[in-house]
């Protein structure tokens, strides 16, 4: 019954999108209707999905194995946690997850975006009721999770292990909130060129959800990263995997329009600008989706191979994007301009980094796709890694930084350059440092020598913001920026030392061994046997010290029954000045055990600084609804 | 610079430029960094460039899997039918890499003919398998009912 429930009320769901669009879009709305039934049928659309994924869930929570889906995807031995979540640890889970996350956006709107005039809102959300109903077509023809299996099994297949992790908590729901959140602002947008009222008062309505979407984003990124990094066993935080690309670029996208529409904001300019990128961002979230939930791709992240849903899912991706831009070439020759500014001024500035932004995120675009149309055009196979994503894309990041190090001192419209004096300190701390690094230690790279000379530069400059002002009566949104901005320098800094100073072992070692690696000291004591829940294991101990006390790693080799698979399990020791990563490899078969292990130096700072960036967005969204409140309660 | 009159157009320019510089930029890249993927019959045809970076995915021979006395290098012949190509790696292989099993390795040809791979993926599962494996999976399926 619980599946029947759910599934009833996907197809309520799916009919209340139809009708949203015709409330939208039909006679009654153009004659001025008001916003009221189109409103409530948003609300309880949002609601309705919400219901069906608490069904899933709850069918995966009893482990219910006249479900096709749960009888393929989880097991009753499985820890109760990776039941529920495993709800999502699935294709069809998934992408319900996602339509769930898209009503909720829909509803969201539909509550909090009142200051919007009428009938932009009210096309803003037509917009998104239609792009509701296109991905409830593709659950229910497509995907539906509720299919019921007839006998039921008498045991399910289980989750795969990797993605049995705390982090499949997090990271799913996180990074569909980001991709999905953006869908609101390509609304807003589409909605804006369908009236014509691109200003400032779109740019407000839309600022927190791009915001909301690309802290979302970012945190959903670093989780990802920090998973894939301990759990793969690896060493390696990021591989640039189709898959990470595909979560990469609407986060360039994003932050690209989150700069963009505060420049529409506070200036009323970059009308068409700010609206296209709209349209880009959620278009990269469709991309990422259609590469991910295809099949076109295989990974972690590709549950199963399927052409006609491939098929289905390009179709809806060609036919929203491209309706889409001929909505916008069509009506965005009719915006207005917005007022002039020089060259040297905020206003440039904020387009050099919306432009170095579309670059990487060309070029990034460019190389997950390059190896599906060769294949598509050619029939020769071939892959596109980090070779190609660190030269070309790494430079040009760099070259952002140091605009992020100009930007916000420059005033709108036009500067004098009176506050670029301030640069001094930071650009000679950059310099030395670049030096530094070039004398000190010949070999290694440049560009992360560079890097590290340029975050240096970041970190200071990032703060100059502040310099003259009264910390505390300073807005939040201010403070979000410099935090945000410090936080790219120290992401920065993290991924150079890491990339520089990694010691790296690779050794067979029988138990009683020491083993040096970094400043680090590693004794091998022995392997043992361990048991887990629903898996069984082989670990390894392993006493490392450096100088002072002994800390303990446990690395491990599991093996999981259902599936059966086997799954390495490093062992981390995080300490302030890095970490020391250790994976128990394969016996050699002759009393020794190979024994991988990493010192890296600082390479924390890397999510540390994912963090802080998402922190900054949370400050400056945070205090602009503060003060927000604040005037509603003045009034 | 940016006139009323002119701000328009000369975003659309700078947008077009940037966008034109990024496929420019992609395409130089890609020329010689991209890894192109082949059988084993292709490499011994001499297809495959020494010392560029290439995939190489086959099946593991079986009884070609050699220890070396380092205990963390092995030596493996992949092979797919026609030719066999001799491998070298040195690290830790996939939980399942195994003999008589796909796999594919990242690496380059070396002169003297071998494969030094800088990393293995293999098959995980049914589910979660290489894409170039899954093709030849099927090829092989296909030639096989051709001969029946």
């Amino acid at each position: 019954m619980i599946a029947e429930t759910g599934l009833a009320a996907l197809w309520l769901a799916a009919a209340l999108a139809l009708l949203q669009l015709f409330l939208a879009f039909g006679p009654a709305a153009m004659r001025g209707g008001g916003t009221a039934p189109v409103r409530s049928v948003a609300i309880v659309q949002g609601v309705l999905t919400l219901f069906a994924m608490a069904m899933l869930m709850l069918v995966f929570a009893r482990t219910d194995l006249s479900v096709l889906l749960v009888a393929e995807n989880s097991h009753s031995a499985k820890p109760w946690l990776y039941k529920v979540a495993g709800a999502w640890g699935n294709h069809e889970g998934s992408m319900l997850l996602w339509v769930t996350i898209l009503g909720i956006a829909g509803a969201a709107l539909a509550i909090f975006s009142r200051t919007l005039e009428d009938r932009t809102f009210t096309a803003a959300l037509g917009a998104q009721g239609t792009l509701a109903l296109g991905f409830f077509a593709f659950l229910l023809f497509a995907s539906n999770p509720f299919a019921r299996l007839d006998p039921p099994a008498l045991e399910g297949r289980g989750l795969n292990p990797l993605l049995q992790d705390p982090g499949l908590v997090f990271h799913p729901p996180t990074l569909y909130f980001g991709y999905v959140g953006l869908s609101v602002a390509f609304s807003l947008a589409v909605g804006a060129l369908v009236t014509g009222r691109v200003d400032s008062a779109l740019a407000k309505a839309m600022r927190p959800w791009v915001l909301g979407a690309w802290i979302m984003l970012t945190l959903g990124i670093t989780a990802g990263s920090y998973w894939a990094y301990y759990e793969l066993g690896w060493g390696g935080w990021w591989f640039w995997d189709p898959v990470e690309n595909a979560s990469l670029m609407p986060w360039l996208a994003a932050t690209a329009l989150l700069h963009s529409v505060n420049v529409l904001v506070a200036r009323d300019s970059l009308r068409a600008w700010t609206v296209m990128l709209a349209m880009v961002a959620f278009s990269m979230s469709m991309v990422g989706t259609f590469l991910v939930r295809s099949g076109i791709l295989t990974s972690v992240h590709a549950f199963a191979v399927d052409p006609e849903r491939g098929t289905f899912l390009l179709a809806l991706l060609a036919i929203y994007v491209g309706a889409a831009f001929i909505l916008f070439a069509v009506r965005s020759g009719k915006l207005a301009e917005g007022p002039p500014f020089e060259l040297a001024s905020r206003e440039a500035a904020l387009i050099g980094n919306n432009l170095l932004l579309t670059v990487i995120l060309g070029v990034v675009f460019v190389g997950t796709l390059y190896p599906l149309f060769v294949e598509a055009a050619t029939g020769a196979k071939l892959s596109v890694g980090p070779p190609y994503f660190n030269s070309v894309a790494g430079p040009i990041a760099l070259l952002l930084a140091v605009l992020i190090c100009i930007g916000p001192l420059l005033a709108w419209r036009r500067d004098n350059g009176e506050k670029l004096k301030r640069l001094a300190i930071p650009a000679l701390a950059g310099v030395t440092v670049l030096a530094i690094f070039l004398f000190a230690i010949p070999d290694g790279g440049l560009l992360e020598k560079v890097a590290l000379g340029i975050a240096s530069m970041l970190a200071l400059s990032a703060l100059l913001p502040l310099v003259g002002r009264k910390l505390r009566r300073t807005p939040l949104s201010t403070w979000g920026m410099v935090v945000a901005h410090f936080g790219v320098a120290v992401a920065i800094a993290g991924m150079a030392t890491s990339s520089l100073f990694t010691s790296e072992v690779l050794i067979a070692a029988r138990p009683g061994e020491q083993v040096a690696v970094g400043p680090w000291t590693v004794e091998f004591k022995s392997v043992t046997p361990a048991v887990g829940p629903n898996w069984t294991a082989l670990q390894a101990e392993l006493r490392a010290s450096r100088g002072g006390g002994v800390s303990v790693l446990r690395p491990q080799s599991r093996f999981y029954s259902s599936p059966p698979t086997e799954t390495t399990e490093s062992a981390i020791l995080t300490v302030p000045s890095g970490q020391l990563y250790t994976v128990l490899g394969k016996s050699a078969e002759d009393g020794r055990w190979q024994l991988r292990l990493w010192w890296k130096p600082l390479v924390t700072l890397i999510w540390l600084g994912g963090a802080l960036i998402a922190l900054g967005g949370a400050l400056a969204l945070g205090g602009r609804a503060w003060r927000g409140w604040r005037k509603a309660q003045e009034a | 610079m940016f006139k009323p009159k002119h701000q328009r157009l000369t975003l659309v320019v700078i947008a077009v430029v940037a966008v034109g510089v990024a496929v420019l930029l992609a395409m130089w890249g890609l020329k010689d960094r991209a890894a192109y993927f082949y059988t084993p019959a292709e490499i011994a045809s001499g297809k495959a460039a020494v010392g560029q970076p290439i995939r190489l995915g086959g099946m593991v021979e079986k009884g070609s899997i050699q220890r070396l006395a380092d205990g963390v290098t092995i030596r493996f012949e992949v092979g797919d039918g026609t030719a066999d190509v001799p491998v070298i790696y040195r690290g830790i292989v996939p939980d399942l890499f195994r003999e008589g099993s796909g796999a594919v390795a990242e690496g380059r040809l070396a002169a003297n003919g071998t494969f030094v791979a800088d990393n293995i993926l293999a098959k995980h599962d049914e589910r979660y398998m290489p894409p170039e494996l899954g093709n030849q999976a099927a090829e092989h399926k296909a030639a096989k009912t051709v001969e029946r």
